[in-house]
């Protein structure tokens, strides 16, 4: 049985649907990627997800409950995280507190999940004490996936996490979220950088219009030239 | 203190005046102003609009102090301190039940319709007018005490004059930066104080962190409310109680707040300091400090009798043009608070 199974989920805001039966499923700790042009669908269908938009038809499944519409909250504690693509940290809190946050619903002691996330991003532990609405936008992203990790989730959601970061940082950011993989989280990011996060991609998703076009391994997909000359800018 | 002896005195007698006449004045304002704002900016910073029912929040729990004083008067003589201040945590508790209750039925339900913030802002306009009106319903216009007797006054000599401190104001001193120091602890090392951070900076990252909301926005009206009875409380023992109590402090306690940075706790304290020292220091009568000067100045030069930056009539006016000269040149408040849209 898949980790996370969504099922022809058709959702919008208010009247028009943007999203019109997409179907995504990924195994525990497996990578998936999606794609698209801007406007496909891609961030709504994390956030419809996520409960932060209400599903009109179709269902969501995750590790066996149905989650279709579930509050936030609720999704949190069954182990989802999810990291919004902008103002994703807590800016007048400091670095410790912010992952502190992370971890508001857990009940038990998670120093050890603390130094984890300082052990996956080192320069996140020197700045420990300072807001993190001052850090570079490389580091916020560093503090925004490390607030998601406090949870222990199944599952990472990221929105967009190499969004406006240099070539530098996304290298970083990307090599991160490979480790934070081995460790044992499965990871569905949403990427404009399609090339490079294809090529960490168990699994792909190509979404065009609010549904699926393609769909494979990253590797099928960056092979396959159709992809590449609609989706991946030239068929190089 | 007569005229005549104060311009036979020494200089430490205008010294002395000073202390009493300026620090100790703007530190009692100051200090009430500070207990509003913090509710005020709080309050901003959680739900997010301006409540203007704060300032009669803050007379309600005077007047349920009063209540509970007419319950159990013997409460003060068993510790020797005023009854309102013995019955003060009661008080305190009762009007955060009121504040909970108030935001369950008249702001909760526009939150959840998801109105835009100025619906909510109306809403707190009428829930001002409605509760000046039952204060007046039940207790009627007129002036009472809440302080039972005569004043107790310390008094600390200096030279051959003394600096005055009466025991509500002393008991407001002390009450004000407990309550300062505690709200400290708790935003900066509780869970909950944390989590209410962690709302006035991004609920949606907050909601998506699995905090819930509704429980941050209780605690906040538990809070505002509790400072909210003592302000007015510890103001009534001070002065008199009167059913436009805290109304006619409610634009100076916004002021405050948006001096000090609207959502910004510790700058509410600051704000309320500044404005409470500022209105103080402009209806201070300057010629008193000048009048030891008398010998060394020229014939030509009189001191005039009253030389105040404002005549105390117009006291008002200084809360009014801190608020916008703020607004206009330093828009984020002294601690970089939110903009006000």
């Amino acid at each position: 049985m898949s980790l996370l199974a969504m099922a022809g989920v058709t959702a919008g805001y208010g009247g028009a649907n943007i999203l019109n039966g997409v179907n995504i499923e990924i195994e525990a700790h497996e990578i998936g990627v999606v794609v698209g042009p801007n406007g496909a669908g891609k961030s709504t269908t994390l956030k419809a997800l996520f409960g932060l938009l209400t599903v009109s038809a179709g269902t969501i499944r995750f590790d066996g409950t149905d989650i279709t519409n579930m509050a936030p909250e609720k999704l949190v504690r069954l182990g989802l995280s999810f990291v919004p693509q902008e103002f994703n940290v807590f800016p007048t809190m400091s670095v410790h507190e912010n992952l502190e946050m992370g971890a508001y619903v857990r009940r038990d002691s998670f120093g050890h999940l603390i130094d984890q996330v300082y052990g996956f991003f080192p320069p996140l532990k020197e700045k420990r004490r300072q807001p993190a609405g001052e850090l570079s936008g490389g580091q916020r992203q560093m503090v925004a996936i490390g607030r998601a990790l406090m949870t222990e989730p199944k599952l990472l959601l990221l929105d967009e996490p190499t969004a406006g970061l240099s070539p530098r940082y996304m290298g970083e950011i990307f090599e991160r979220i490979v480790a934070i993989n081995k460790a044992g989280t499965g990871i569905l990011m949403v990427e404009q950088n399609a090339r490079q996060a294809l090529a960490l991609a168990d699994r792909g998703f190509v979404l065009a219009g609010g549904q699926n076009r393609f769909t494979g391994t990253g590797a099928e997909l960056l092979a396959d030239p159709e992809v590449a000359r609609s989706f991946l800018g030239g068929g190089e | 203190m007569t005229e005549a002896g104060l311009l036979a005195a020494l200089p430490i007698n205008e010294f002395v005046f000073f202390i009493n006449k300026a620090v100790i004045a703007g530190l009692i304002i100051g200090s009430i102003y500070a207990l509003g704002a913090v509710g005020v900016t709080l309050v901003f910073g959680i739900l997010r609009f301006a409540h203007f029912a704060h300032g009669d929040m803050m007379t309600s729990g005077a007047f349920i102090a009063l209540l509970l004083m007419l319950l159990a008067p013997g409460a003060g003589a068993l510790v020797g301190l005023p009854t309102a201040f013995v019955l003060l945590p009661v008080a305190m508790l009762l009007t955060a039940g009121l504040a909970v209750v108030l935001d369950r039925w008249f702001y909760r339900p526009l939150r959840v319709a998801n109105v835009r913030p100025v619906v909510i802002v109306m809403a707190s306009v009428g829930v001002m007018l409605m509760m000046q009106g039952v204060i007046r319903l039940f207790a009627g216009t007129g002036t009472r005490q809440l302080y039972v007797g005569v004043k107790d006054i310390y008094r600390l000599p200096v030279g051959n004059a003394n600096i005055v401190v009466t025991e509500p104001q002393l008991l407001l001193f002390g009450f004000t930066a407990v309550a300062i120091v505690a709200l400290h602890l708790f935003l900066t090392r509780s869970r909950l104080g944390k989590a209410m951070r962690a709302v006035s900076d991004n609920a949606d990252l907050a909601r998506v962190s699995g905090i819930s909301i509704e429980q941050v926005v209780r605690t906040t009206w538990i809070i505002a409310g509790a400072l909210a009875a003592a302000g007015g409380t510890l103001l009534a023992l001070d002065v008199t109680l009167k059913p436009d109590l805290s109304f006619n402090i409610l634009l100076p306690i916004f002021a405050a707040a948006i001096v000090g940075g609207i959502g910004q706790p510790y700058g509410a304290v600051a704000g309320g300091l500044l404005v409470g020292f500022t209105e103080t220091l402009a209806v201070f009568n300057w010629s008193i400090l000048l009048r030891p000067l008398r010998p060394v100045l020229p014939e030509w030069i009189e001191i005039p009798n009253q030389l105040a930056l404002v005549p105390t009539e117009y006291k008002i006016v200084v809360p009014f043009f801190i608020l916008i000269a703020v607004l206009v040149w330093r828009p984020t408040g002294i601690f970089r608070g939110r903009l006000i849209k």
